[in-house]
Order: structure tokens, then C-alpha cells, then sequence
């Protein structure tokens, strides 16, 4: 059963690591609805 | 032709500030309204570090100049635990300077009577700074005017909204508020503005001492920390460069300030380096002083791992720009990197936009940049903190690239980061360790011959200010000078070359007519 | 994690049913995921935010994990991410994140 197609999604980047939009990018694509997305910075 | 801008000199100073950890630090200031009883607030006081120590701090030592980051990438992690022997507080580069220096210090810089010190504590700080060498008798006059007991001062803590200001967990002073109902300029805003102002100012003065400029010859001053000062009606309206080039003594300089978070140095420098080549000042200083806010910001995760806490010092730095000298590093403002609003977030678009995109341009590779500057936070605050090593990070992402593109074999990451990067040093206060903390030690590194290429990478996090999704950064390369670029007086030069032109043409044309 | 962020997952886990949400991370190390994936299943363990204490048990997968990149586009996927598969330590992000979802997850 897939994780991410139909769901909602919540994204919590990293500035450092991968930055919400481009984890977005990606999730649209495997069917997810992303409800929330933010990047969080630690530096 | 004007040639490039030039770096003449960098200065880098730390304050040690450990009782504004506990009050003024945001990390400890919100766990004490989320969590007042935690253990961790009762646990923080028996981590912080003596002002001797953290003056023998290696990172420290290497921010003021006193050890390259090469040495400092030799020592096995942890850091903390292995203090430099007969550590200095003086540097190559500047000062490390302790908590009572600078709550004098913030006296100094305060021009509304807003800062009040305890006077017996005044009097002490009074006689420390008459020995520090780049603090005038004037200066050290201006605590003069503290008359207040602590009876008083703990009044205007406890009943006038004043900041409290602590030494040793004793109450030596306050901050007053500069309004009782504009919150721009609430006792809180006024303390963490005079704490960036007083840092850029320290940093200012080593400026002067580390280049021996003569202040009346700066004519702008850029600031570039990440605060904002104002009042209601003009919340972040600004110009601590102009307020901070004024107790440093910078008669004829007049200044605005840069913003752009982290990145704020990398902008600032760029604007700096386009102001001396276009030839509308001849020179400029880039200044940033550090913040309150930011220290123990990872202070949670020391505590729990028993280890100090290393976020204890407020920081500043300042560096001079001028016109093409023949001799200092040239800063290449046409092989300049920009994240655009086009970018995207993606760390491969980040990094192009930074990095690839403007050496493209001319033609170099990635490997034709002898060393990359990006975010030098010490990688011993992070490290513990889960936040991993940044400058490393970097560079692996930029080994990355090159795997990418070709120019690098994927084995050869490991190599390039040793050969193309550097061991980080800087304080985690935010702009600071983007990018410019290794001007100085690049500017020896150039004019010994060691090093021909660098290029200076600052990255903001833009989103953090609710404005924009966007993530920000620039770029730039120095190199060490080409000797090829005009010097500073090109102008009169280049005129003189002309007008003997237009007399060798002018009696070429009267031979010609005598000749008829 | 971010206190706004914490809030804002509490919120969406209330409203969408906490089964109906997948949260991604992007951490940049194995031990800031494992934090983030913990704060969203069995709760803050710095105990600073609104997610204190709340278990909400969400799925919670890292945008690096096999499980994730199996079911993303690849050529979106080698756009945005690939570059990083280089640079973060995939295998020590994939092994806390399954700790943590073995440990807490209630909707799997």
C-alpha cells in the first residue's frame, strides 16, 4: 500500500539538508496532497 | 581603467558574555516561559566557561588570528577540552574581551543614558579599560557618570521595565527602556541593539589598529548584522553603521545598513567592492556586530551531553575595502554568484547558482578555486547538537556538484574537501561565520603566495522572516592581486596619459602643417 | 522541531485524522530526523512545545528513505535530490528513522 499516494502530507525541511519546496516537488509527484511544508534552520 | 577592489584588512573580536546566556539567549529566555521549572535552566549555570577559558577555546584563538584553521583541523574533536597553551586574549586579527570590559563598553556606546552600572562596578571596569589599547581616555570618561547603588539599579529592574545587566550572577547594571509605550524601543530592543553596535564598534577600532587606516580616510561604512533598529513608526529605519562609525572615530564617513540575513556579509561586501571600483568612494568598510539572542542557542544539547557551553561570546568583525593597490587580494566583482528568485530550492540549483554559474562564465572549473569559504560555524557547537558539520556539509556539497559535472571523481570528494576546504572556527551568531571569517587569514595566505583563488559564499535563510518562501545567497572570488589593475590615483593617471597623447598628436598635426 | 511547527502538525493530525497524515522530513543528519520523527509520534522530548507530551504517532518517513524515492517521480527525484545522496549520510538517517517508526508509529 503506498505511504504517500491520497494522503495529506506535513513537510518540515531543512535548510541544511532538503529544504521543504524540494521535498514537495518530489511528494506532489507520488499523488500526495501537502497540506503543510516548512524549512527549518538550525545555523 | 580602475582595477578591482581590494581587501587591505580584516578585524574579528569576541566578547564573553556568560551571564547574558542565561538572561538574553533566546533558547534559555523561551524555556523560561515554556518551562521555568526544566532541569536544563537549573543545570546551564554549572556549564558556563570562565573568561579563561574561553579565551584558550581553540575556535576562539583562530577567529582573533592566533592559529589558522589548519592547525585547528589537526586537534582530534572535541575542541573544548584541549585549551591552547598561554592562550592570548589579544590577536593577529583582534581581541577577546571580557563581560565587564563590555558592559562598559555598551556605556560607551550608549548616547541616551539608557545604560546604568552600578557605580563601584563602573569604577572597576573603568580601570580595566584604561589598559585597553584601542579604548580612549574619553571613552573610559563616560563611565564617570555612574552614581547609582545596586538598591537603585534593582529598582529600575524590578519597577521601570529596565533590562537587568549581570557579572557573575550579581547585578551590576541595567538598560533602560527609551519609551514607555513604543515596544521598538522597549529596554529589551535597546539592550540587543547597543550589544550589536558596541561589537561593531570593538571590531571597528581593532580595524584601525590591525590595517593602521587612518579613520579619517574611510568615507562609507556598511553594516550588515541582522537587527533592526527604530522606533514604532519606522520599525528597522536603521544606520547602525553610521552610529557605530561614529564612536570609532570615522569623521568622514557616512554609512547605511545592508540586510539579507546570513548573506547580509556577502551583499554587503559586493556593494563595498562595486562602490571602490565604480570610484565613488575610495574607502569603504563592511562591519557586523553579533547578538544576544543566539547565545546557547544550542545550549540544550550541550548541557544534556555534560559538555561547557560554547556559545558564550558575542562577536564582530569589520573589513576594509579599497581601490586597487598593486599589492592586496582583488575582489573579482565580475565573477559574482547569485541565488535569484528563479533559483528554487533545490540544494543542486542552490549550489549552481552559487558556485558554477559565475565561474562558467569565465571559464574556470571548481578545482581552479584554491580554497571555498562558506559557513564556517565550528563544527564542535554543531556537531553535539545534531546539526552536523556545516563547512563540511558544504563542501561536500560543492565535491558533489563537481561529481556531477563531471570535473571531480566521485572517490575524490574526500580529497577535494581537504585540498579546496577549511576546518571551521566561527561563533554561531548567524552572519558571522558566513563566508567572511576567513578573509584575514586569506589575505595572509594571498600575499605569502600560498593561496591564488577564494571564493566567499553567503547564505541566508530568508524564510525565516515570514516574507518570502525563498532561501537566499551570493558569491564572489578573490584572488590574490594580479598587479595588472590601476592603482588608486588611476584617475589622475589616466589623465595625464591622455593630455600627453593629445600633445604628441597635437605637434604630430603642426609638424604635419609646417611640413606643407 | 519548531514550536509553529509542531503546533501546525497537531493541528492537521486533529483535523485530517491523525491515520490520514504523512509527515516528510528533510534533516540533515541521522539525529536531527530521529528527533523530528520522535516529536511527531511519541512526543517532544525536549518538552518545549505544544507536541509535549501528545503521542500522535504519525507516519513519518525521511525524503532520502528507499520507501520514499521508490514512489517519487525519478527524474523529479534526481532533480531535487539526488545531488544530496552524496553529501548526507542516507543509511544513518534510514536506520533512525526506522527505529522510530517501529517504536512509536501507530498508523503503519
Amino acid at each position: 500500500m503506498a505511504i504517500l499516494n491520497g494522503k495529506k502530507v506535513v513537510i518540515i525541511g531543512d535548510r541544511d539538508g532538503i529544504p521543504g519546496p524540494a521535498i514537495e516537488e518530489c511528494v506532489k509527484t507520488a499523488g500526495a496532497e501537502v497540506v503543510f511544508s516548512s524549512t527549518e534552520c538550525f545555523v | 581603467m580602475s582595477g578591482y577592489a581590494v581587501i587591505k584588512g580584516a578585524s574579528y573580536t569576541l566578547a564573553i558574555t556568560p551571564d547574558m546566556v542565561l538572561h538574553n539567549g533566546t533558547t534559555q529566555t523561551t524555556e523560561m516561559v515554556v518551562n521555568p521549572d526544566s532541569e536544563y535552566l537549573k543545570e546551564l549555570p554549572n556549564h558556563l566557561r570562565s573568561y579563561e577559558e574561553a579565551v584558550a577555546y581553540m575556535p576562539n584563538q583562530v577567529f582573533i588570528g592566533n592559529r589558522t584553521s589548519e592547525e585547528l583541523g589537526a586537534v582530534e574533536f572535541p575542541w573544548y577540552d584541549k585549551p591552547v597553551e598561554n592562550a592570548q586574549r589579544e590577536g593577529r586579527f583582534g581581541d577577546i574581551m571580557p563581560q565587564d570590559e563590555f558592559l562598559g563598553l555598551l556605556q560607551i556606546c550608549d548616547v541616551f543614558d539608557l545604560v546604568v552600572l552600578e557605580k563601584e562596578f563602573a569604577a572597576g571596569v573603568q580601570a580595566k579599560l584604561r589598559n585597553n589599547k584601542v579604548i580612549s581616555d574619553e571613552m573610559v570618561a563616560i563611565l564617570d557618570k555612574n552614581k547609582d547603588d545596586s538598591e537603585t539599579i534593582k529598582k529600575l529592574v524590578e519597577e521601570e521595565h529596565s533590562e537587568p545587566l549581570y557579572n557573575n550572577n550579581v547585578l551590576v547594571g541595567a538598560v533602560k527602556r527609551a519609551h514607555d509605550v513604543d515596544v521598538n524601543l522597549s529596554a529589551h530592543v535597546m539592550l540587543e541593539n547597543l550589544v550589536s553596535k558596541a561589537s561593531s564598534v570593538y571590531s571597528l577600532l581593532h580595524l584601525i589598529k590591525v590595517t593602521g587606516v587612518n579613520p579619517a580616510e574611510v568615507d562609507y561604512v556598511i553594516d550588515c548584522c541582522e537587527e533592526a533598529c527604530g522606533d514604532m513608526n519606522q520599525r528597522g529605519g536603521g544606520n547602525f553603521a553610521k552610529a557605530a562609525a561614529e564612536v570609532a572615530g570615522l569623521v568622514n564617513a557616512t554609512g547605511s545598513d545592508t540586510r539579507g540575513f546570513c548573506a547580509g556579509p556577502a551583499h554587503a561586501l559586493l556593494s563595498a567592492a562595486s562602490l571602490v571600483k565604480a570610484g565613488t568612494f575610495k574607502t569603504v568598510v563592511v562591519t557586523a556586530g553579533g547578538c544576544t539572542a543566539k547565545l546557547g542557542m544550542n545550549g540544550k544539547d550541550h548541557v544534556k551531553k555534560g559538555m561547557p557551553i560554547l556559545e558564550d561570546a558575542v562577536a564582530g568583525f569589520s573589513v576594509l575595502i579599497s581601490a586597487d593597490d598593486g599589492v592586496n587580494p582583488q575582489i573579482r566583482t565580475d565573477i559574482v554568484g547569485r541565488h535569484t528568485v528563479g533559483t528554487g530550492s533545490a540544494p543542486q540549483n542552490v549550489i549552481s547558482s552559487l558556485v558554477t554559474e559565475s565561474l562558467d562564465r569565465v571559464g574556470m572549473k571548481i578545482t581552479d578555486i584554491d580554497k571555498f569559504s562558506p559557513e564556517m560555524q565550528n563544527p564542535d557547537i554543531t556537531k553535539p547538537a545534531g546539526a552536523g558539520d556545516v563547512p563540511e556539509a558544504n563542501f561536500k556539497m560543492i565535491a558533489a556538484l563537481g561529481v556531477k559535472r563531471g570535473e571531480i571523481e566521485r572517490a575524490g570528494i574526500n580529497d577535494f574537501i581537504k585540498k579546496h576546504g577549511l576546518t571551521g572556527w566561527a561563533p554561531t551568531q548567524g552572519h558571522i561565520p558566513s563566508g567572511v571569517p576567513y578573509l584575514g587569514q586569506m589575505r595572509d595566505e594571498m600575499l605569502a603566495g600560498k593561496t591564488n583563488t577564494a571564493m566567499i559564499i553567503g547564505k541566508g535563510s530568508l524564510f525565516l522572516g515570514r516574507m518570502t518562501n525563498l532561501f537566499d545567497g551570493a558569491s564572489f572570488v578573490v584572488q590574490a592581486n594580479d598587479k595588472k589593475g590601476a592603482n588608486g590615483e588611476d584617475a589622475g593617471f589616466d589623465e595625464s596619459k591622455v593630455k600627453s597623447m593629445i600633445g604628441e598628436a597635437m605637434r604630430a598635426f603642426a609638424e604635419g602643417l609646417l611640413n606643407q | 522541531m519548531d514550536l509553529e511547527n509542531q503546533k501546525r502538525v497537531k493541528e492537521i493530525a486533529e483535523e485530517n485524522g491523525p491515520e490520514n497524515v504523512v509527515v516528510i522530513l528533510g534533516a540533515a543528519e541521522g539525529e536531527a530526523a530521529g528527533l523530528a520523527a520522535e516529536t511527531v509520534t511519541a512526543g517532544d522530548p525536549t518538552y518545549a512545545g505544544p507536541l509535549a507530551g501528545v503521542q500522535l504517532g504519525l507516519g513519518v518517513y525521511h525524503i532520502c528513505e528507499s520507501e520514499i524515492k521508490d514512489e517519487v517521480d525519478a527524474d523529479v527525484y534526481d532533480e531535487q535530490i539526488s545531488m544530496m545522496e552524496m553529501v548526507l549520510d542516507v543509511d544513518d538517517i534510514a536506520s533512525e528513522m526506522s527505529s522510530i517508526r517501529e517504536q512509536f508509529c501507530k498508523y503503519m
